[in-house]
Order: structure tokens, then C-alpha cells, then sequence
């Protein structure tokens, strides 16, 4: 008899991709400035640590919430017993808040209906097994986080569906795509149950635009599933197009709970606190939902992952200062825009173009044109290159299930403005040396929409491409 | 739109989300109910309903609280520890602040005497002992597979071992001929029945210190249990949340300590769950562990542990404070014996009204035997009698029935949730109502119609509390001018 469980060990929690290698290496031989300036530079980290500064003034002036107190009296007793999976009232109602303030107030969420959870990957796990089992497949574009075939799929035992996106058009969501999707799903016996998008989208940058929510939304409304909308990035859009939640879209379609009851019950937002503020050690996560039926079970499940009490005060304390909010959410925003913009025209200089990004922390950069053949293979030997000579650790395209050798996800906030810097000079090197063609012939161009590289690409595509395993 | 229309006629939500086999709908439940519709307070309510069911350790904050403010470092808040605040804000390292499973692994084996050590990197973080345990089940059994479980047990395992891994539970029922000691006869006996019914026996998970018993595991019977599973080549899980609530002789045996005392164990199969909620007073702050002798589980388990990271705050605040010998070793000894001096309070004041309980030596609670006040020796009878203690006596206890307990009759009544003026009422209300029960002179009760409560019913949010623990007190920190419901 088998002695640990099937799930133990398979290998469906996705763990031994090769996005989680390059953390290996870099691990191996991380870059300090003063230790090992020749050490692997960690760009494949999607952590917003631009605005700790902002966090710890509030801090300072606030020096009650540390000392467990609240108006100056002792609360350390109530919080040490709080293990209400209801959640901490002032944390839920500072938290909706937060959340509407970021949409610029145009959607306002009820705290009755979030459910906490500890992080979004607790989230996204816990609103898969309220909505889906085995024999189930959620559908997601391509490219997606790598890490949602363990959240997703490895306890659940739900499956994966992939929409494929690409460069033709700046790997929007389109109609064929969500037709081919459900075309695999019917091929692979399994019953679809939902649509999984990211917005702003990990790791390509973009917020979804308002035809794709459109299209999105008529989607699952005809076949009667659910969309689960991870805006866990929402709070970094630095320019436009700005962020449409896709509760907005059902709110300006007059979709409201009385006289659409139905498609509220099937549409649900995951939040988190790790992106947006930097937090990602507190473990703060949440669900929303309209479905009273997935919010009680949520709840229920979310027993197995509750918000520490402490962190929910602090939180609560945090975000219930408005002034300090709206301070942060603007300043945080043109910081990453201002990273953003560093790393674009350093790549650009380089003769290497990102896909034109509004939002996240990182940019989705193309380097097809490095690559010996358009292979993923090719695309291994490349990002092999970048990690051990050039030393970054970027993430390459197939991590994310991409359809297209050649794109790779690069990191700008977890790291400072002079390492950053000194990234982009080593990439610098590294292009002009291997590929000067390359890098001259990049050169001149300006990043648009339409190129003609992608359609010189896109000739090659009538050869097969190599199925990436997975 | 260019989409076929398909209709669906299957569920909208998964089985899990729509079943009960989250357990909340038991009876069990239904006692908060009235709690929450009358809470006791001493000066505002003193006629309100006494909690008795909340399995909470609230005696020895005052221990911590100094230790916190004697220390500002600890925090990340304070002007004195937030230089820490990035680095720790940022940490999500799901192999844990080395300070804090430093300090942990330090814990487990103080607790523990210092007869055994505990190595850092074998402690897996999770959600509480709620999470430690699903986690633990997703390591080692799949859907239909079957672990035993000595009863009475704690009612939440049904929820925790089973409802979203899809395993099942097989009661191995102890009783009272033995004062609930578990056999090596009960064992075998469950073992055998489960394999004629073909069901895969994945392993056997005890509570040591025993919830709802209050009893730790004698050195044999553990001994035995750890021959059986090596045996059966099945797993042991040993859930030893309680471990530092023994407060009398005869002193506490973990499996970790008599692993050297048997020949040729398979440390394959041995597991050890723990956590900070009942031993440090501590379940806000959510702090699980699972601890493997398993080199596989250790690694697959932390992978899982993603789902349930501790907060990196919390977990910066208790690796100070763990790590500091001088307070760890205070706080042990003192915790224990204000937990042994009202396990005595409560004890002595029952024995008065001939009430007895189990002889335990540990735990939050008692094992309270009131057979003899039963109209009649079955469940219907206890639950009859339930309804009495919570309307006419306002207390709020657990009937056995709903820790599975074979006997009817016995009820978990907890200690240490209160302060000593409520413990002085809750023996007072107990005196009255046995009083009246045994007074032969007393007209016959008319015999009580049992109430059809309905398990339908889904608590509203304002009233649900969380199954078997919540964050009442008698002093309700929810009132509107408690200071946590608003934020400014």
C-alpha cells in the first residue's frame, strides 16, 4: 500500500517548473552590492517594495497599534482570543474601502459579503472548492502565474483549461480563443465551470479592457459558469487605460441583484494585500462574493486559513486612516510608474521591447528576436544565458504557459532604482556581444501596437510548434 | 454572440460547498444559540447564560502582556522594532522566520522537559491546528481512505479531516469501564471491521492530552498505540495541542519521547500536530504546526503550507518571545499551576453536590459524569437533561454525544475561559439545580418534549459564532463601543 497520499506525491503542485528553479540559483548566489556585486540579480520576484517608507511613517505617528492598544487602552486579550471567521468588523470595513477606493469609488463592495482568507493563494484555492471538484476545468488565458496549477489544481483536483493568447494582438482575450478553450475541455471529458482571469493581468502588465470584460461577461452568462476576477494588482495601475473592475461592468450594465440575481451569483473577486501594499509576509487575503451560498461556505472553509488577529488590527488601524491611504495609493502609483518607464527605455536602448504595460510590477518583455530558433528549447537556452552569465533572474514565457517561445517576465519593484539600473547595463552588454545585429536593428524602433517583427513571427507559425509540457 | 447555449443541469457549486460534512449543523451548535441570545455578565446579565463549551485558555494573559510591553522590539509597530518592518513585511518564505520555528522547535521541547528535541527544520507552518490537521490528511490519505479515531473526540475533526480531503473517520470507542483508556482490543477490533468492509486504514490519529477527557496518554497505552500502527504499517498522527496544560502527576509522555523505547519503529509513520492556541492562550493569532519524522512529508507538507502561512508579524513577535528561556520556562510553570489550582476550584466545588468527573490531569475542561441525573440512560435522556443546564441553569456545556461518546450521559465542561468570580456562580447555579433534581420531595418533572431544533437553520451573521470556539468572553468585546468594530 502506497504510504502517503497521491497528492503528495505527484508533482501537480507545480513546483519543480522552471520558474521556481531560477529562484533555486539565484538562492545559490544571490547579488548584494557590497557582498557579491557579481551575484545573480533577483528579477523574478513580483514584490511592490517601493513604498515601505510610506508604511513605516504611519508607524511612527501611530505608535498605540504596536503596543496592542487601541485609544490607549489594552486590547491584547480580545485579539489574542479573536478566531472569529467572520473576520475582525473593523478590518473588513476599512478593507471594502480600500478596495472601492482603488476602483476610484465607482464600485462600492459590502463587508458582509468578503470572506478572509491568509493571502490570495488561500483565496483562489478556497473559491475553486466552493465552485468546482474533479472531473471540473476552469478556463484561463495564457499567459498565467505559474503558481495557479498548485492553487488552483493540486488539492482540488480541478483542472486547467488554457485560452490562448498572443502577440497578434497584444494576447487580449478574443472569441476564438475562448471557443478553442472549450473545444479542449470537451476533448479532455471535463465539464467547464468557470472562466479564471487576472486584472491587471500577471505577468503581462495590462488591465483587461472594457470589450474583453464585455465579451468575458456575455461569455459566462451563456454557458452559465462562474468568472472569478484576481485583482490582486489592482491597486498598481499607474497610467491608462485605468482600471475597470469587472464589477463596474455589471454595474453599468444595470445587472443589479434584484433583477439579475443569477449572474451575480456566479462572479467573484479575489483580493489581496501582498501586491497593492507590499505586504505579502501578513498573509492577507479575501474573496467577495454576492452568492451567499459560496460566501457561507467560504467562510466556513476559510477556518483552515484565517488572517492573524493581530495583523487584521494593524491592518485595520492602517487602512481606516483615509488620509494616509490616499496618499499611498497615489504616491506608490507613480513610483511603479516611474520604475516602469526606467526599465522600458533601458531595455529599448538594448534593442529589447516590452509589451505596453499600464500596470503590476513587472514588464513582459520580448525577446524573440535573441532566440536561435522560435523554440521553446530555444527560449531555455536563452533564459539559461541571462541567468548564469548575465545573472538575472528573469522568468521565462513557457513558466507561464505561453504559446510563444520568446517572452520573458522581468521584475522593477522588488529591487533598488541602482540595481535596476545596473540589470539593464548587464543586459546591455550581454545583447551587444551576442546578438549586435540584433541590438542595432532594434535600435530605431518605437514600441507600437502593430510591428513587424511579431507578423515576420507570426509567418513562422505555420510551422509546429513544440507543445510545452507540462 | 457566436457561443453555443448549453444547458447545464448540473450544480452550480462543488458537493463540498454544498454538503454538511463541515459538521456546523449539529445540534452541538445549537447551545451558543442561547449563549448569544443571553450572555452572562456579571454585572450587566447576571442571570445570563454561563460558556462553558469554549475550550479556551484565558488565565495567564497577563504573563504575556508583560513580556510584550517589556519588550517593544518584538514588534514590528513600535518605534523600537520597525526598522524590522520590511524585511519582515516582505518575508514569505513558507519555510518560516528562522527565529520563529527556532523558537517553536525550543517550545515544543520545553514543554517537554527538555526530554526530547525538536528540529527546526521539520516544523511546517499552518492555519491554526485547524489547518496542521487538513494538511496533514492531504499528506497522507486520499478520498475514501479512512483514519481511526479514538471517541469521544473533538467534534471539529469532522470538519478538519474530512470535508474538503474526502477521508473518512472510524471511531475507535473507548468508555468508562476504563475510564476511556484506549485498548490495544478497541483497536484491533476497528481495524479488523474497517478491513472487512474494505475500507483503506491510512492511520490512527490521538489527542495527547485528551480532548474532551483531560487525560494524557499513560506510557503503555502509548507504547501500544505506536506498536499497532508499526504493525499495520499505518500512520500515527498525534495531536498535541494541549501539551502544556498538564498541571498534575502522573506527567505527560509524547510520542516523540518514547520513539527510542520501541524496537525497529518505522519513523515513516510518525507525526506530531501542535499550535499556540490552547497552551499560550493564544487561537487570534493562528499559529499550526505540523512536525514530520517523514522527510517526504516534511517536503511536500511545506509546499501545502502556502495555504496557511503564519503572519510573518506574528510570527517575528513569538520567535522573540519563545526564544527567551527565562520567560518560556516562567510561563510554563505558571500557566500550569494556575490551570491545576482551578481544575481543583472547580473539581472540589462539584464533588460538594456529589457531582463527579473524570480524574484528569490535564486540559481546559472536564469530563463531567452526570449519569445519575439522566430520566433515562440514553441520548435522548442527555439531550434532555442538556436542555435543562442551558435554560434553567444557564450554562452553556457540550453534551458527549457530539464528541461521538458511546455513553450517554457525560458532558465537557471547560475551566478556564472565565475569571474565579464566574467559576464561584457557575458551582452556585450547579448546587441549585442538583439540589432540586435529587430532592425526592420535589414534584416529578413533567417530561420534557424534545425540541426539534431546526439544523436547517443558518445562522444570521450577526449571531453565527465559529464552530467550538469564538471570540466571546463574558465581557463582549463586539459591543458597539468595543473599539475593534470601528476603525476610526
Amino acid at each position: 500500500m502506497k504510504l502517503l497520499s497521491t497528492k503528495a506525491t505527484c508533482n501537480s503542485h507545480g513546483q519543480d517548473s522552471s520558474y521556481f528553479l531560477g529562484w533555486q540559483e539565484y538562492e545559490k548566489n544571490p547579488y548584494d552590492q557590497v557582498m557579491n556585486p557579481e551575484g545573480i540579480i533577483q528579477m523574478g520576484l513580483a514584490e511592490n517594495q517601493l513604498s515601505f517608507d510610506l508604511l513605516e511613517s504611519w508607524l511612527d505617528k501611530n505608535p498605540d497599534v504596536g503596543g496592542f492598544k487601541s485609544a490607549g487602552k489594552s486590547i491584547f486579550r480580545e485579539l489574542a482570543l479573536f478566531q472569529d471567521y467572520h473576520g475582525l468588523p473593523a478590518f473588513k470595513n476599512a478593507l471594502v474601502d480600500f478596495m472601492a477606493e482603488i476602483r476610484g469609488n465607482t464600485v462600492t463592495f459590502d463587508p458582509d459579503h468578503i470572506v478572509l482568507t491568509a493571502g490570495s493563494t488561500s483565496a483562489n484555492e478556497t473559491l475553486i472548492f466552493c465552485l468546482a471538484e474533479q472531473g471540473d476545468a476552469f478556463l484561463i488565458p495564457t499567459p498565467y502565474y505559474p503558481a495557479f496549477d498548485r492553487d488552483l489544481k493540486w488539492r482540488t483536483g480541478v483542472e486547467i483549461v488554457p485560452i490562448p493568447c498572443n502577440s497578434s494582438n497584444n494576447f487580449q482575450i478574443t472569441e476564438s480563443a475562448l471557443q478553442q478553450a472549450c473545444e479542449e475541455a470537451k476533448k479532455r471529458n471535463l465539464r467547464v465551470k468557470g472562466v479564471l482571469v487576472t486584472n491587471p493581468s500577471n505577468p503581462l502588465g495590462t488591465t483587461l479592457s472594457r470589450d474583453e470584460l464585455n465579451l468575458l461577461i456575455d461569455f459566462i452568462n451563456e454557458k452559465n459558469i462562474h468568472l472569478i476576477s484576481d485583482e490582486i494588482y489592482s491597486g498598481t495601475v499607474f497610467s491608462s487605460p485605468y482600471f475597470i473592475s469587472v464589477m463596474e461592468i455589471l454595474k453599468q450594465r444595470n445587472y443589479h441583484k434584484d433583477s439579475h440575481p443569477d449572474v451575480w451569483d456566479r462572479v467573484h473577486v479575489v483580493y489581496s494585500l501582498s501586491k497593492d501594499l507590499g505586504l505579502p509576509g501578513f498573509r492577507v487575503g479575501a474573496i467577495y462574493s454576492e452568492n451567499d451560498t459560496v460566501t457561507a461556505a467560504a467562510t466556513k472553509m476559510s477556518s483552515f486559513g484565517l488572517i492573524s488577529s493581530q495583523t487584521q488590527y494593524l491592518l485595520s488601524a492602517l487602512l481606516g486612516d483615509k488620509k494616509f491611504t490616499k496618499k499611498y495609493i497615489s504616491k506608490n502609483k507613480k513610483r511603479l510608474k516611474r520604475r516602469q518607464s526606467l526599465l522600458v527605455s533601458g531595455l529599448q536602448k538594448a534593442g529589447i521591447n516590452c509589451l505596453q504595460s499600464n500596470a503590476g510590477l513587472f514588464c513582459w518583455v520580448d525577446m524573440r528576436h535573441l532566440l536561435q530558433t522560435d523554440t521553446f528549447e530555444a527560449e531555455m537556452e536563452l533564459w539559461k544565458k541571462i541567468v548564469y552569465e548575465v545573472r538575472l533572474n528573469i522568468s521565462p514565457g513557457s513558466s507561464f504557459h505561453c504559446s510563444e517561445p520568446g517572452w520573458f517576465r522581468v521584475c522593477f519593484a522588488n529591487l533598488s532604482q541602482d540595481t535596476l539600473n545596473l540589470a539593464i547595463k548587464r543586459l546591455r552588454s550581454f545583447v551587444a556581444e551576442s546578438f549586435p545585429a540584433a541590438a542595432h536593428h532594434h535600435q530605431s524602433r518605437e514600441s507600437s501596437k502593430t510591428r513587424s517583427l511579431s507578423k515576420w513571427v507570426f509567418g513562422l507559425s505555420s510551422r509546429v510548434r513544440e507543445q510545452e509540457e507540462r | 454572440m457566436g457561443f453555443t447555449s448549453e444547458i447545464h443541469d448540473y450544480q452550480l457549486l462543488s458537493k463540498i460547498a454544498t454538503n454538511d460534512k463541515h459538521g456546523e449543523n449539529s445540534p452541538y451548535f445549537d447551545g451558543w444559540k442561547a449563549y448569544d441570545r443571553d450572555p452572562f455578565h456579571p454585572t450587566k446579565n447576571p442571570d445570563g447564560v454561563i460558556q462553558m463549551g469554549l475550550a479556551e485558555n484565558q488565565l495567564s494573559f497577563d504573563l504575556i502582556e508583560d513580556w510584550i510591553m517589556e519588550n517593544p522590539k518584538a514588534s514590528i509597530c513600535t518605534p523600537e522594532g520597525v526598522n524590522q518592518f520590511k524585511h519582515i513585511a516582505n518575508f514569505q518564505d513558507y519555510h518560516g522566520l528562522p527565529e520563529f520555528t527556532k523558537g517553536v522547535a525550543n517550545f515544543m521541547s520545553k514543554v517537554r522537559g527538555g526530554r526530547v528535541k525538536f528540529d527546526p527544520d521539520r516544523i511546517l507552518m499552518s492555519g491554526g491546528a485547524t489547518g496542521a490537521n487538513e494538511l496533514i490528511m492531504f499528506c497522507l490519505a486520499d478520498p475514501g481512505d479512512a483514519f481511526l479515531v479514538p471517541s469521544p473526540y473533538y467534534p471539529a475533526f469532522v470538519r478538519d479531516l474530512c470535508w474538503r480531503t474526502g477521508i473518512q473517520i472510524i471511531p475507535v470507542h473507548c468508555d468508562s469501564s476504563n475510564n476511556f483508556k484506549i485498548t490495544r482490543e478497541a483497536l484491533e477490533e476497528a481495524y479488523q471491521k474497517a478491513q472487512e468492509d474494505n475500507i483503506n486504514v491510512k492511520g490512527l490519529i490521538i489527542t495527547n492530552p485528551s480532548n474532551p477527557l483531560g487525560t494524557t496518554l499513560d506510557r503503555e497505552t502509548l507504547k501500544s498505540a505506536v506498536s499497532f500502527i508499526n504493525e499495520k504499517n499505518i500512520h500515527l498522527v498525534c495531536d498535541e495541542i494541549y501539551a502544556a496544560t498538564v498541571f498534575n502527576s502522573p506527567g505527560y509522555v509524547s510520542v516523540s519521547e518514547i520513539l527510542q523505547d520501541i524496537e525497529s519503529i518505522n519513523l515513516d509513520l510518525i507525526h506530531v500536530i501542535y499550535s499556540l492556541s490552547k497552551d499560550m492562550g493564544l487561537p487570534g493569532f493562528r499559529v499550526g504546526i505540523v512536525y514530520s519524522y517523514n522527510e517526504e512529508v516534511v517536503h511536500c507538507g511545506r509546499k501545502m503550507s502556502s495555504f496557511g502561512l503564519v503572519s510573518s508579524q506574528t510570527q517575528h513577535l513569538l520567535g522573540a518571545m519563545l526564544n527567551d528561556d527565562e520567560f518560556v520556562d516562567g510561563f510554563l510553570k505558571e500557566s500550569s499551576r494556575r490551570l491545576g489550582k482551578r481544575h481543583s476550584v472547580f473539581t472540589k466545588g462539584l464533588e460538594k453536590e456529589g457531582i463527579s468527573c473524570l480524574p484528569s490531569n490535564a486540559g481546559l475542561f472536564v469530563w463531567m459524569n452526570l449519569r445519575k441525573l439522566l430520566k433515562e440512560q440514553t441520548f435522548e435522556g442527555e439531550m434532555m437533561l442538556w436542555r435543562d443546564i442551558i435554560n434553567e441553569v444557564k450554562l452553556n456545556v457540550s453534551p458527549g454525544s457530539s464528541f461521538d461518546c458511546k455513553e450517554p450521559g457525560w458532558f465537557r465542561v471547560c475551566f478556564a475561559n472565565m475569571d474565579d468570580e464566574t467559576v464561584e456562580v457557575a458551582l452556585r447555579r450547579i448546587r441549585a439545580f442538583v439540589g432540586k433534581e435529587t430532592t425526592p420531595s420535589s414534584s416529578p418533572k413533567k417530561p420534557v418534549k424534545l425540541k426539534r431544533w431546526n439544523s436547517n437553520l443558518r445562522l444570521s451573521l450577526s449571531s453565527s459564532r465559529r464552530f467550538d470556539e469564538t471570540v466571546l468572553s463574558p465581557h463582549n468585546m463586539m459591543s458597539p463601543h468595543s473599539p475593534l468594530v470601528q476603525a476610526t
